[in-house]
């Protein structure tokens, strides 16, 4: 036999360690990439969720300015950790919209009241139709639509601390 | 205390296997002297203390789970006092410690066993192969004991554990895991003896002889692990079927492929002296993608249905242990191959030719599936993200398994050393009749889908009537007992291949939603949903679907579909309801209730489909009388040498 060809096993064994070893010294990258991010916001135009505020509309975004869109509920525990840092985008002058998901007029009322209201309108998603429409699986999660009505960015899950400096970057360079 | 005895049993252990590779490599360096034979001569009982000393720890942690002893952490963490006592006992192994701990085991029996029972090797290859062993139990012993000790304490014991994952707790796990491992590390046996005969250098017929048992061994256990936990996938939903190509039924599947290729190839080397590199590369091989196997499942480098341990952390462990065993193994196959002389040559058409094509298939399709496996990193390392599933998989191996039929037809029929072309055209005629027959019989009746599962049908027949051909025209009471191996064996694949290619060709679907006192039809039953009703089980409570069934004018019969919700750790499950007939399964699944007070209920009727299971039992009973048959007539010579 070839004296070379017998190395084959081997090198072929090196190569395939070398792969798998190179892949499993990189972190893991868990973020999930929305099929929808680099399109235009889905089309969908909710009723107001509160009597003293908006409802909202895919029709209101892309006006020039760029804007965040929460998808949020009254009953949901992660809501509530990520309320004060809404709050913080808000005072950076980020504005911020919301779809509330399966909910009643008193409920959100008195959460916004306890946890502090960022949102300029509410639109009322009772049975999760625009929910389903952005691909957003469960609540909360938070989109960045910038001004020419496009998703930029989708975050799943509540907005820690730590997130907030990267959303307010996101959210000045999308025009 | 019994958590401290299992660790103190283990540390002993892994003491032996460190004593054991001393020796071995002590003695393996000298050629001749007393020292040598004392040497040689304590070995064998150490790998023996070993084997028991791991099965003590092994017994100690399923003592632990018994008793439910939640001072231990992986107790705690994977058990509950109201889980039923089977859970309890196999959860011992639902975990990445406890499971790992199985696998040295195992390892550790496999060692003392082979220093118990192997009396035909020469000895300074059994030692060699002993040295091995040990080099591969030490490292999974330095595994289990710095990175996941299955006994570890809590400084102060919770009120319950947090519970089994549901889907475990299925009768299937007291089962599948033990009989797959037995199989992986039972290849670890395989691995050693290469090893061990790369280092003296004594590749031979007694090498084969001595290896084909513990091969044999190892692949029975493999394809009953690999079959039930087909079955299991296939009646537990949502974990895709009875084979999904999903990468852990892969890490499953490329042992098994080896094993059969190696199982083939050491009958070659056994019976006629041929293919000597190649049996011992194939060796290397098999317990090489055991490992990668294990390696790819708990590293959680790839995603899969089936992962239950996933700790990327352990993963670097694991490749470690990989590099060194692997490359080593390779390299020493490298470095001593050409120096043992080559075997016996044989003529293109023989039974060694075809057993080479067997091997050459055999190694194709276990390429193709380690491709198909390793891709989605290969491509991750180029910044894309994918997975290949079953439409890669059925492209590419669905038609070179027909090829392997093909080749398994003719096979058997074929003379060793030489043969004529047209001596075996008259032989082969048969079943290539029966094949055709077949194949325009389903042509002009049955509804047509895809070409590959009527041809895996027709092949199937076709094989069916070949793999009874060894036995044709002899006397069935001398036939050796390996010859009817051989033919279970070989009816066992067409058995198996129809069950698939039916499943696939014939299978029918309903989705519904039923009101109570609706009416179903599916394939040739009626079915009717007669109430919904709440149960209650030991640790679960559910629903309970009730469908009374009438196939044509026959005796009506029930169907209970469950939904489970289990409180620790809070889950949902659905079992499906199976009703087994000779001719298929009726399999019904209850949905979630929608606002109207209808009920979703999947059914499905899958002809034939049990054949697939049916067919892997065969298979492995083949495997086990051709074991029983060599063990008896290899056994015979040894006795009348001791006792003459």
């Amino acid at each position: 036999m070839n004296r070379w060809l017998i190395w084959l096993p081997f090198i072929a064994f090196a190569g395939l360690l070398g792969l798998v070893a190179t892949e499993l010294s990189r972190p893991t990258d868990r973020t999930v990439r929305s099929a929808l991010v680099g399109k235009p916001l889905p089309a969908f135009a909710l009723p107001p969720a509160l009597p003293d505020k908006p409802g909202l509309a895919s029709a209101m975004f892309g006006q020039g300015r760029p804007r965040l869109l929460n998808v949020f509920a009254s009953w949901c525990v992660p809501c509530i950790a990520e309320a004060p840092h809404l709050m913080t985008l808000k005072r950076e002058g980020v504005e911020i919209d919301a779809i509330a998901v399966r909910d009643t007029p008193d409920a959100i009322r008195r959460f916004l009241m306890r946890h502090g209201d960022p949102y300029s309108r509410i639109g009322d998603d009772k049975v999760s139709a625009a929910q389903l429409a952005l691909g957003s699986s469960g609540v909360p999660e938070t989109f960045v639509i910038d001004g020419k009505g496009r998703i930029v960015r989708q975050h799943v899950g509540g907005i820690r601390a730590d997130d907030v400096a990267g959303l307010i970057d996101t959210v000045r360079s999308a025009r | 205390m019994i958590a401290e005895a299992g660790l103190a049993a283990l540390w002993l252990a892994a003491a032996c296997a460190l004593l054991q590779l001393v020796m071995a490599a002590i003695g393996l360096r000298q050629t001749r002297g007393e020292t040598i034979d004392q040497l040689f001569a304590a070995v064998r009982p150490v790998a023996i203390v070993g084997g028991l000393l791991t099965t003590i720890s092994f017994a100690c942690l399923i003592a632990v789970f018994l008793r439910s002893d939640m001072s231990v952490l992986l107790v705690a963490q994977n058990s509950h006092s109201a889980k039923p006592l089977l859970y309890k006992f196999a959860g011992a192994w639902g975990n990445h410690e406890g499971s790992m701990l199985l696998w040295v085991t195992v390892l550790g029996i496999a060692g003392g066993a082979i220093a118990l029972l192997e009396h035909r090797l020469a000895e300074r290859t059994l030692v060699a192969t002993l040295g091995a062993q040990a080099a591969i139990a030490l490292g999974f012993f330095a595994f289990l004991l710095a990175a996941s000790n299955p006994f570890a304490r809590l400084d102060q014991a919770p009120a319950d554990g947090m519970g089994l994952n549901p889907f475990l707790q299925d009768p299937g796990l007291a089962f599948h895991p033990p009989t797959l491992y037995i199989g992986y590390v039972g290849l670890s046996v395989a691995f050693s003896f290469a090893v061990g005969a790369l280092v003296t250098r004594d590749v031979g017929t007694a090498f084969a002889r001595a290896m084909r048992p513990w091969v044999l061994g190892a692949w029975i256990f493999l394809t009953l692990g690999i079959t039930a936990g087909s079955y299991w996938a296939y009646y537990e939903l949502g974990w895709g079927g009875w084979w999904f190509w999903d990468p852990v039924e892969n890490a499953s599947l490329m042992p098994w492929l080896a094993a059969t290729a190696l199982l083939h190839s050491v009958t070659v080397l056994a019976t006629r002296d041929g293919l000597r590199a190649w049996t011992v590369m194939l060796a290397v091989i098999a317990f090489s993608m055991s490992m990668l196997g294990t390696f790819l499942v708990r590293s959680g480098i790839l995603t899969s249905v089936h992962a239950f341990a996933v700790d990327p952390s352990r993963g670097t462990f694991i490749l470690a242990l990989l590099a060194l065993y692997i490359g080593g193994a390779m390299a020493l196959f490298a470095l001593r191959i050409g120096t043992v002389k080559a075997g016996n040559t044989f003529e293109l058409l023989s039974r060694e030719g075809a057993l080479v094509l067997n091997n050459l298939l055999l190694s194709v399709i276990l390429g193709l599936v380690l491709i198909g496996t390793l891709y989605p990193i290969v491509a991750s390392a180029f910044g894309t993200q994918l997975s290949v599933g079953a439409p890669f998989f059925d492209k590419t191996i669905g038609p070179i398994v027909l090829i392997l039929v093909a080749a398994l037809v003719a096979g058997p029929m074929i003379r060793w050393r030489r043969d004529q072309w047209s001596a075996l055209a008259g032989r082969v005629i048969a079943p290539i009749a029966a094949a055709v027959i077949a194949l325009a019989a389903l042509i002009l009746f049955a509804p047509f889908k895809s070409v590959l599962s009527l041809l895996g049908l027709a092949f199937a027949i076709g094989l069916a009537v070949a793999s009874v051909a060894p036995l044709w025209k002899r006397d069935l009471r001398r036939a050796p007992l390996f010859t009817y191996g051989m033919v279970i064996a070989h009816l066992g694949v067409a058995v198996s291949l129809a069950g698939m290619a039916s499943d696939s060709a014939f299978t029918q679907e309903r989705l519904v939603a039923a009101k109570v006192g609706d009416p179903v039809s599916i394939g040739p039953f009626r079915v009717r949903l007669e109430g919904i009703k709440p149960v209650i089980g030991p640790n679960w409570s559910g629903l309970e679907a009730r469908l009374s069934i009438q196939r044509g004018d026959g005796a009506k019969f029930i169907m209970r579909p469950e939904q489970r919700f289990f409180a620790n750790p809070p889950t949902t499950t659905s079992e499906a309801a199976i009703a087994t007939r000779l001719d298929g399964q009726l399999y019904a699944v209850l949905g979630q209730p929608d606002t109207g007070g209808r009920w979703q209920l999947r059914l499905w009727w899958k002809p034939f489909v049990t054949f697939i299971w049916l067919g892997g039992v065969l298979i492995a009973l083949g495997g086990a009388l051709s074991l029983i048959g060599r063990l008896r007539r290899e056994r015979r010579p040894v006795l009348r040498e001791r006792y003459a």
